[in-house]
């Protein structure tokens, strides 16, 4: 881990599942110092867990070596997680997010990643720039009676 | 390094799974396998105790979607419990207490197999 400045967090890490408790380490000690209670910790440590593993195994399709950026930044009330990879891109206005009653009902398997990190985030931004890079922003508010 | 272990036994003809520490995209496979064996050697009938399990992603959740169908098919069923509020919240925040049977303890899941396995003996008693 390294700072880059005084409320900007970084971390790379190669694409493999074994990283990944790395990368709720790192969000987890970031999110507390933030001052996010216990329960708003663990949703952004699980967002940024399904972000990093639908690269690994989407943009990257499981090759293990290829580089992961993680950037917390922390300003004001404003807590934001940018992830980077340059793997394989996609179409944001392409991501279905599931019909869970559906979902359930029809015992389908994975996609939940996506479902959760929209229910566990206030904002999620995708900024792709085909063969370049992809970047996708996950934002959490500290609560106005901080 | 992911800690996540899963130890297994057998009670009353129900194979017990007790998961311990992280179960992500990493140790998921582990899980899959010991589902896997269970099916392959005809055990239908499965408990989980989250008890010791301190971390669940949409990884883990995939398993438990995986199999349950085939489990089911076959009479049998995964019966969840000891779950941590954290790890509940996760189940919860999906919606799989609708298609799972949750229990504080695995006495209690135990018992429910217990009597659904008299329920269908009375029942095959009558058709008789």
């Amino acid at each position: 881990m390294q700072k880059s400045s005084k409320n900007k967090l970084k971390l790379r890490i190669t694409s493999h599942t074994s990283n990944l408790m790395l990368v709720r380490d790192f969000i987890a000690d970031a999110a507390k110092n933030f001052g996010f209670n216990e329960d708003d910790v663990n949703k952004i440590i699980m967002a940024v867990d399904e972000a990093c593993t639908n690269i690994i195994k989407h943009a990257y399709e499981c090759k293990p070596g290829l580089p992961i950026d993680i950037t917390v930044d922390a300003d004001d009330k404003k807590f934001s997680v940018i992830i980077k990879d340059k793997g394989k891109h996609f179409s944001p206005e392409q991501i279905k997010i599931p019909d869970m009653k559906e979902y359930l009902n029809q015992y389908k398997v994975g996609g939940l990643g996506i479902y959760l990190m929209k229910n566990l985030m206030d904002e999620i931004k995708y900024n792709i720039q085909p063969g370049v890079q992809n970047e996708v922003r996950l934002v959490k508010y500290l609560p106005q009676n901080h | 390094m992911t800690d996540f272990k899963i130890v297994q036994c057998e009670k009353n003809g129900i194979s017990i799974i007790e998961l311990k520490g992280f179960l992500d995209a990493h140790t998921a496979p582990e899980l899959e396998d010991t589902f896997q064996k269970l099916i392959k050697n005809k055990k239908y009938k499965i408990i989980v105790n989250f008890r010791d399990l301190s971390y669940i992603s949409s990884a883990g959740l995939g398993v438990f979607m995986a199999f349950i169908e085939e489990v089911r098919k076959n009479e049998g069923d995964i019966k969840l419990t000891n779950m941590t509020p954290k790890v509940f919240n996760v189940f919860d925040l999906l919606g799989f207490p609708i298609l799972y049977e949750i229990y504080g303890n695995e006495e209690d899941a135990i018992a429910k197999f217990l009597k659904d396995g008299e329920n269908k003996d009375s029942m095959t008693q009558e058709i008789e």
